[in-house]
């Protein structure tokens, strides 16, 4: 068997995995534009904060190609599948055939048209090479302005930081990670976050931009020596719709993570998934579900017929020292408790935990997560010690005995 | 694969098992030292829950699903011979494997701003694990399943 990866992150490293697992001689290629070892993406933030070495971004160990076999196309860019020929065409003209396919492309930076940003020297957040851009340009005392609070505007905050800098966000919204918490933690964290200077100017957006300079809507002028565009990122769908796939927001796949087009698989960012705790398709632009679903797609591209259930939207934050695990949907009958420090959510709906946001305190989330994806009803728990804390004592006996003693999922 | 099992009914809550636990992952050679030398505070990576009825101690079950690892975003986290351990070289503190481990098994490392986890003491000077060896009432075993 012959397979081939377009892409070299996450998802790709997941579907090698799950291809292995079952098939130990078939010749595995991955194809990348970017020419690095396997790294990980979420780890930009870290490496230009100082936190995580050149040595230690790489997402997996140096012989990671040679132990599992795998031969690279790095630095070259998938331009076009012909499924007729069951090949891939490069940007060099070069032909790659498959028996099976794997599409993890990812996603891009979207940049919105805003009027003069032609003339500004702006940066984007999403590779290797766009924060070795920003570490070579920027210096104590500059002034940085972040388009953006979500998490990767938020993460480049953070991570300017540490260089002393004099950092603006901005975004459309009137509050910050609007996609992820609920407007009081997202309050409680602006707050924390302000209180390591960074300045957030809100519900406005960029009337026109000039080299060192952002006119916004509400009338303020920022000045900047340093412009990030953090407003969001869209999956990478061409080489699959091009080829005739299925692709709405994102390409269309079944459980098993095949798309439209025979012998073709994709998985991670690029894909739209399906969300158990809402009920609803959408894009799951996290990392455990990039893997999760390589692994299942690998599988399948290997022969072993499996399926990937049970994706919810999950995510860890960490944001100068304050941290905020939340998982799930956030519609129904709300528990709430907060002190100073902590903030916690537990959502309630169909006789089921759907959702939560635990700020400050958020040691053992996953036991919630857990029961979010298992959909245990709360008829089966002791509600009381459910409501206090994330505990194994919730469960009845006979779970606990299943989850804890000889029965190993 | 021998794992570490509770049997809830012979638990007295005693948490030996987190003084043995967070001393031999301590560095130091017994516990006196482990607990008395100026700096880190020992972390036990096992815990005693408490109840009306019943305790018990839960630590990583080292589980075939293995959230933790495949949702790590550093690849700090990996599997050898099924023991899923961590490289605190490589750990950020993310807590990605908080948010995704169904046991609550892994452990914050305030101080250190990374995480700790049960590896089944393979990788400390123990040589198996100090929580079975301590307990006084044979409540934690290791044993195949």
């Amino acid at each position: 068997m012959n397979y081939v990866i377009i892409g070299n992150s996450t998802a790709a490293v997941g579907t090698i995995a799950g291809i292995r697992e079952i098939d130990s001689v078939g010749k595995i290629t991955v194809i990348s534009d970017e020419k690095y070892h396997t790294y990980s993406r979420p780890l930009i933030s870290y490496w230009l904060e100082g936190k995580v070495s050149d040595k230690n971004i790489y997402y997996r160990e140096p012989d990671f190609y040679e132990k599992n076999g795998v031969e690279t196309i790095l630095g070259k860019k998938a331009t076009k599948i012909e499924t007729e020929k069951k090949c891939v065409v490069l940007d060099d003209g070069l032909s790659v055939p498959y028996d099976k396919l794997m599409v993890a492309t990812g996603s891009k930076p979207f940049v919105p048209p805003m009027k003069g940003l032609e003339k500004v020297n702006y940066h984007t957040f999403m590779t290797f090479d766009s924060v070795k851009a920003i570490r070579s340009e920027i210096k104590k005392g500059m002034k940085v302005l972040i388009i953006g609070a979500g998490l990767i505007g938020l993460k480049a905050a953070e991570a300017l930081s540490v260089y002393e800098t004099d950092i603006t966000v901005i975004d459309l919204a009137d509050r910050i990670l609007p996609s992820i918490l609920d407007v009081k933690a997202g309050i409680k964290m602006q707050s924390h976050i302000e209180n390591h200077g960074v300045k957030f100017i809100l519900k406005t957006s960029v009337e026109e931009f000039s080299e060192h300079s952002a006119k916004l809507q509400n009338g303020m002028t920022v000045d900047f020596d340093m412009l990030i565009v953090a407003v969001g990122v869209r999956p990478n769908t061409e080489l699959v719709s091009d080829a005739g796939g299925k692709v709405e927001r994102g390409i269309i796949t079944d459980m098993t993570q095949k798309t439209s087009l025979d012998d073709i698989y994709s998985a991670g960012d690029c894909t739209v998934s399906y969300d158990s705790s809402a009920d609803t398709n959408r894009i799951l632009a996290i990392l455990p579900n990039a893997y999760l679903q390589g692994e299942t797609a690998g599988r399948n591209m290997a022969g072993r017929e499996n399926y990937y259930l049970n994706a919810i939207p999950m995510n860890a934050i960490g944001l100068f020292g304050l941290h905020i695990i939340s998982a799930g949907d956030y519609n129904g009958e709300e528990y709430v408790t907060e002190t100073e420090n902590t903030y916690k959510k537990l959502v309630f709906r169909d006789n089921k935990l759907k959702g939560y946001i635990l700020m400050g305190d958020v040691e053992r989330a996953g036991i919630y997560t857990g029961m979010i994806k298992e959909g245990i009803e709360i008829d089966d728990v002791n509600e009381e010690l459910l409501k206090q804390k994330p505990q194994m004592m919730m469960f009845s006996k006979e779970r606990r005995e299943e989850k804890l003693g000889g029965i190993i999922r | 694969m021998k794992r570490v099992y509770v049997n809830e009914d012979w638990c007295l809550a005693c948490h030996l098992c987190e003084y043995y636990c967070a001393a031999a992952n301590s560095g130091a050679p017994n516990m006196i030292k482990a607990f008395k030398t100026e700096g880190k505070k020992p972390l036990p990576r096992i815990k005693v829950e408490e109840g009306n009825e019943v305790n018990f101690a839960v630590q990583c079950r080292h589980c075939e699903a293995k959230p933790c690892v495949k949702g790590c975003i550093s690849g700090a986290l990996s599997v050898k011979d099924g023991v899923v351990s961590v490289d605190e070289t490589r750990c950020v503190g993310c807590y990605t494997c908080v948010l995704s481990c169904p046991y609550g098994c892994i452990v914050i490392d305030e101080e250190g701003h990374r995480i700790q986890k049960c590896d089944l003491c393979v990788k400390n000077h123990n040589g198996e694990p100090a929580c079975v060896q301590g307990c006084p009432n044979r409540a934690i075993v290791f044993e195949e399943r």
